[in-house]
């Protein structure tokens, strides 16, 4: 083998190539753009992962990511008893893109209308927006939604939401209210607990699958917080007996309106508490503001001579008479300055107690005469007349009670048997928890009291309640004002007030009648006062008028809380023997 | 030295498959856990409806209607009404 030798050898190690002399810009120049090539990646990648990351990120996570909101619904209100009287259950707002739906077949847009209850007019009015957002309808039941979603109509989409639905309708009305569409609330303790009653929706962050499923939590997620449930005090069945028996009151005497209020002098819980004319909080079409006022709470009108008890309870505790002072009270007429005072019905010389239990506005007078302004006002002004009671429910009144200095004589006579005060009938019930508790004044209270009741603020020595609770008893015995309040079992008290009405500053011939009262005497548990606004049938007198509504109500309320019966057996019987109570 | 290397990749390859299964085990649990919470919260719904039917059937004017009309129950009177034990009927009171 021949091995052919170049004539110039030259080892493997050194190329021929890189021997020959080339410019040494031209390697510089490659390598510096090669260099900036890479410093621009460089940039570049710094630009996206640090500078748009931000950006980049939300786009990406958007592909599978989605908030969700979770829910929450309003709590519930119910009675002491756990018996519901508001509700919320889930419903389907329908909504559309205009646009979108405007493309349905005449024969889909039949059906939708059909479907919603809807004639295909409405629907076209409603798809006739130029907006890119129109709500279809509102609050449609679950069912229905489902089928209409089945039907997958362009452009009709669907949003969960929430209705309020009251089971006991009209007679709660005004003390529970109600709420708006969206879920806030307008009235009554739905306006008062909005706060609590409020759900607040929660929401967490997942990941969605091609096929919508959710296949994991990314995140953090905030769990829904569902509205508290309020428990009131309210007990249904005795709300339900003064409701009905309102009406009945009502309509018998042929009013204009009337109200009740039951309280548990214990406690000082409303039991209940109705007004007439009511509504349905749940078709609240064609509402009039009469219906909707909660008179027991927001209105305020002369009581007459329910104050009455009042006067004679300062003038016991001052000393100034004793049960059995007798005053005289003939000739039934008293004239103070220019004005003459005037009993109903012509008495003669009274005790204190017969004072009372007769109505004689001459006597209360006489006794009310020997105060200083200073210390009746004061009396009214402890007894919560003039302040709003705080209940933190909306549109509570004041009523109203002038300042002791500008009183006249006059006006401090008129002031002792209820005319020139105005007050609220809730503030009157609440006056009366201080007959009902040995002399103290409860504070009221809308919801269950789950531990020991608030202390009460005394007002009038024991002594001077026993007393005044035998007068009150007196009114509703043969001879008294209100023989028709007496309650077959029990022994009750109370007293009947039959009030002008101020109608632009001038007495008018209409009236209002009222009876506030206790029972069982013995032992008082519970305070009823009812309230008949402008009776024109065959009388107007408190004890004709809201004496028997007061008899049922309370009777039907001592039985339900299963009050033992106090009366000696024979008073029921000789009751019976007359006839119903 | 090279066996090693080579275990350790087997080993990697195992691990690597065992952590896609697990994930997509847990992705199907995840998923059997929201089907049934949503059925929790459906049902919850329904209990919700079914109370409220509940107490609309169960108002107090429904059931006295119902008494006096169909029932023709009527309230006793004082006469008819003897109370025995006080101390009962203090408890009786719902």
């Amino acid at each position: 083998m021949v091995v052919r030798r170049p004539q110039r050898g030259h080892r493997y190690t050194e190329s021929p190539v890189l021997q020959l002399a080339l410019q040494g810009w031209r390697s510089r120049t490659v390598g510096l753009l090669l260099m900036l090539a890479f410093l621009a990646l460089v940039g570049r990648s710094f630009y996206l992962q640090v500078i748009h990351n931000d950006f980049l990120q939300e786009k990406g996570d958007s592909r599978y990511r989605r908030d969700i909101e979770i829910s929450a619904s309003r709590g519930k209100i119910v009675d002491r008893h756990g018996d519901m009287l508001a509700v919320s259950t889930p419903m389907k707002s329908i909504w559309a893109i205009p646009g979108d739906a405007r493309t349905m077949s005449t024969p889909q847009k039949r059906q939708l209308a059909e479907l919603l209850d809807l004639s295909v007019r409405e629907l076209d009015g409603k798809l006739a927006s130029e907006k890119t957002f129109t709500y279809v309808k509102r609050q449609v039941p679950p069912e229905t939604a489902e089928r209409i979603a089945a039907q997958k109509f362009p452009g009709v989409h669907q949003e969960k939401e929430y209705r309020r639905f009251y089971p006991t309708g009209d007679m709660t009305a005004h003390i529970v209210g109600f709420t708006g569409v969206d879920d806030k609330g307008l009235e009554g303790v739905e306006l008062a607990f909005q706060n609590s009653l409020l759900g607040r929706p929660g929401s967490r962050t997942v990941i969605r699958d091609r096929r919508g499923n959710i296949v994991e939590d990314v995140g953090a997620t905030k769990p829904p917080q569902d509205g508290k449930d309020i428990h009131l005090a309210l007990d249904s069945k005795i709300q339900y007996l003064a409701y009905s028996h309102l009406k009945a009151a009502v309509e018998a005497n042929k009013a204009r309106a009337g109200g009740a209020v039951v309280i548990d002098a214990r406690s000082g819980e409303i039991l209940a508490l109705a007004n007439w004319p009511t509504y349905n909080p749940n078709n609240r079409e064609h509402l009039s503001g009469a219906q909707l006022r909660n008179r027991a709470i927001t209105d305020t009108y002369e009581p007459g001579s329910v104050m009455k008890p009042f006067t004679a309870a300062l003038a016991l505790e001052r000393g100034k008479v004793r049960i059995d002072t007798v005053i005289d009270c003939a000739p039934g007429r008293l004239t103070i300055g220019s004005a003459t005072i005037s009993d109903a019905h012509k008495h003669g010389a009274l005790t204190v107690a017969e004072v009372i239990q007769k109505s004689s506005n001459v006597g209360t007078v006489k006794m009310a005469l020997g105060f200083q302004p200073k210390e009746m006002w004061e009396m009214y002004d402890r007894l919560g007349f003039g302040q709003a009671p705080n209940l933190g429910f909306p549109g509570e009144v004041n009523g109203r009670l002038r300042p002791w200095k500008n009183w006249r004589p006059i006006e401090q006579a008129t002031m002792s048997y209820g005319h020139g005060i105005a007050v609220s009938l809730i503030q009157m019930a609440r006056a009366y928890t201080v007959f009902a508790r040995d002399g103290e004044l409860m504070p009221l209270s809308l919801t269950r009291i789950e531990e020991t009741p608030p202390h009460g603020m005394r007002i009038f020595s024991p002594q001077t309640v026993r007393e005044v609770r035998i007068m009150l008893e007196m009114a509703v015995q043969p001879g008294g004002t209100a023989p028709k309040a007496r309650v077959a079992g029990y022994r009750v008290g109370g007293k009947t007030g039959t009030a002008h009405k101020l109608e632009g500053g001038v007495y008018a011939r209409k009236y209002i009648g009222s009876f506030v009262g206790l029972a069982p005497i013995s032992d008082p548990r519970l305070v009823v006062a009812v309230m008949i606004d402008e009776p024109s049938g065959t009388s107007y007198y408190g004890g004709d008028v809201a004496g028997p509504a007061f008899s049922q109500i309370m009777g039907g309320a001592l039985r339900t809380l299963g009050v033992a019966p106090d009366a000696p057996l024979q008073v029921a019987e000789v009751a019976a023997g007359k006839g119903r109570l | 030295m090279l066996r090693f290397n080579m275990m350790l990749l087997l080993v990697l390859v195992v691990c690597a498959l065992a952590v896609v299964t697990s994930q997509h085990r847990g992705r199907k649990l995840f998923q059997a856990l929201e089907q049934e919470q949503e059925r929790a919260r459906q049902l919850d719904v329904e209990y919700g409806q079914l109370q409220l039917e509940m107490s609309t059937w169960a108002t107090h004017p429904r059931i006295e209607q119902i008494a006096r009309d169909r029932l023709h129950m009527v309230a006793p009177d004082a006469l008819g009404r003897v109370v025995r034990a006080p101390a009962e009927v203090r408890k009786g009171g719902r």
